[in-house]
């Protein structure tokens, strides 16, 4: 099984309920942080890092040799990433998204292929739960092939639980495209409403199912209620401001280490959505704890 | 002019309060929304819109079921898996880059240009603002960005203003990178978290890479004092100005309530904190 926490909003919550999920669901679940901009799961489960590997994209070289200026590469690139100009041809390797296009359409076979680090995926261990994480390179804008590499370290045998980016674009769908169900974490405010709703369209579009964790449930107001009532839209858990979370979650504490009473809530989430998608008829691909 | 951009790495800072704090203390400028996929800045200031266009980020490919022969090269040559066996193109995973298209015998692929959001002008109690949505879940939100922080430009060069708060997207990638490609300066905003912390230390990486002069805000900073001082010294080491701290307060939560920044409608110590930090902005200067 495959469950995603995203939020639109940043700063709601997300890594919070991702590792205090993971931790209460025990070694049966997997966490993988596709947050890879900013990537902070490891601050709070502090994980034993066994292996790192470097993730490239294809760019293209070109053979100045063969090259004879003919200029269907420029042509066929959409990102501007190999340009024809005057008599040479240039290639600006961080506007290149890996297409191949430039390669195979060349004339004279004089492109080549060479690699664009775009970040690393670790692996490892926190206890005797499987941890995930990519971390972009610093200045590398292109996210989603990253995210991407992690998601393949998914352990079909357990419950995988992947922290999602910020926001609702390309990084987002990415992270959430083929997950069986997503944790919306939200909180009560104006700002957590508008970015609930375009993050529940973005990802309402993929036809995942999706339940929402209300975070500082007693700050703001009511709206953010009416509205997951109107749109059918479950709410799992409701935690509300509690200083103890936000002083632990300060120093790398899990939320269920800083309030244990919530072990519970989590495990009562986890249920929420098994039965959710057995309601549904969806074959799971695991789930028993 | 100054171009001032306000990010944060971590999301959930406080870079939209900010942004909306400062729009009520600053005079003659053009505000910039460019978080243009979870956008709030107008939930504070209310904007006007005067003028709305369209936005086309870039294609995807569709394929002409009656034309296509099912040979299969298209699914081939696509690096992003994006061509089903049953010859449907996946708009979610599509980049966009045309080789499908190209390779087609029967040219049976062709590429449209959807319209993946919208632009707007308008004018808010506080002065103009540019602001755009992008549809939910799609790409090229860097190149909305950029269109946003042009017609700032253009906007505060007709209005002859000679500042432009810009509120930038959480992360390090794509739309942060283009928010503050060619800017003039950064604020940082933090939190004193681990993660607030970490976060920092990223986009001030990114940041440093562009030679981007760099001041930094705390806010929330008696959650962890210790970690605020750990910032504050961290400021002094890489040559960004320290504006200050701003308190847990949940008067900004009230206000944002209200539709309102915190220093337009109370006197507490968030405001008061928020008005000496755009205080020593100006004259410490880092920008």
């Amino acid at each position: 099984m495959i469950i995603s926490v995203a939020s639109g909003k940043g700063g709601v919550g997300k890594t919070i309920i991702a590792t205090s999920l993971v931790a209460a669901l025990g070694d049966g679940s997997q966490l993988l942080d596709c947050d890879v901009e900013e990537p902070n799961c490891h601050l709070l489960v502090k994980p034993q890092i066994l292996t790192s590997e470097i993730i490239n994209i294809p760019v293209p070289l070109v053979d100045e040799e063969k090259c004879t200026v003919c200029g269907k590469c420029g042509e066929i690139c959409r990102f501007s990433a190999i340009v024809q100009i005057g008599k040479s041809v240039l290639t600006f390797p961080e506007m290149c998204h890996g297409c191949g296009g430039c390669m195979l359409i060349c004339p004279e076979k004089a492109i080549t292929e060479t690699e664009r680090e775009i970040g690393v995926v670790e692996t490892g261990f926190f206890g005797s739960i499987e941890f995930v994480q990519g971390r972009i390179r610093i200045g590398e804008a292109m996210a989603p092939p990253l995210i991407r590499a992690v998601k393949r370290k998914i352990n079909p045998n357990k419950i995988a639980v992947l922290d999602a980016p910020p926001g609702s674009s390309c990084p987002v769908v990415t992270t959430v495209l083929g997950s069986d169900y997503t944790i919306m974490v939200t909180e009560p405010t104006p700002f957590g409403l508008n970015d609930l709703r375009i993050a529940v369209e973005a990802i309402g579009n993929l036809g995942v199912r999706m339940g929402v964790v209300l975070n500082r449930s007693d700050i703001g107001d009511n709206a953010v209620r009416e509205y997951c009532e109107s749109n059918n839209l479950p709410i799992l858990a409701e935690i509300p401001h509690d200083r103890r979370i936000a002083e632990g979650y300060a120093v790398g504490a899990l939320l269920i280490e800083s309030a244990p009473e919530y072990r519970q809530t989590f495990l009562n989430i986890f249920s929420q959505i098994r039965q959710s998608l057995e309601n549904e008829g969806k074959e799971l691909r695991t789930g028993t704890l | 002019m100054r171009e001032v951009v306000i990010i944060s790495g971590k999301g959930g800072a406080g870079k939209t309060s900010l942004t909306a704090a400062f729009a009520v203390l600053a005079e003659n400028k053009v505000l910039a929304d460019c978080d243009v996929d979870a956008a709030d800045l107008h939930i504070l200031t209310d904007p006007k819109v005067k003028n709305r266009e369209d936005f086309i980020g870039g294609v995807k490919a569709v394929i002409d079921s009656e034309k296509c022969v099912q040979c299969g090269q298209c699914i081939d040559v696509c690096r992003f898996e994006s061509i089903s066996p049953d010859f449907n193109v996946s708009p979610f995973t599509c980049e966009g880059c045309g080789v499908c298209s190209h390779i087609c015998p029967e040219q049976a692929i062709e590429l449209v240009e959807p319209v993946n959001g919208r632009w707007f002008i308008s004018s808010t109690r506080f002065g103009p603002m540019v602001h755009a949505e992008l549809n939910p879940g799609e790409e090229n939100s860097g190149k909305l960005v950029a269109l946003v922080r042009n017609q700032a430009r253009v906007l505060a060069e007709q209005a002859g203003h000679d500042l432009i708060l810009v509120d930038g997207a959480p992360g390090i990638g794509c739309p942060v990178i283009s928010s503050i490609t060619g800017a003039d300066c950064v604020i940082i905003v933090t939190e004193p978290s681990l993660s607030g912390v970490h976060d920092m230390e990223r986009v001030l990486k990114l940041a440093k890479g562009f030679n981007l002069p760099i001041s930094i805000v705390v806010n929330k900073a008696d959650i962890n004092s210790e970690l605020t001082a750990k910032i504050e010294t961290f400021a002094k080491e890489v040559d960004a100005s320290f504006l200050g701290k701003i308190p847990y307060d949940p008067d900004v939560t009230r206000a944002m309530v209200q539709r309102r920044s915190v220093v337009e409608v109370y006197d507490g110590p968030a405001s008061a904190a928020i008005r000496e930090i755009w205080n020593n902005f100006n004259e410490q200067g880092n920008c």
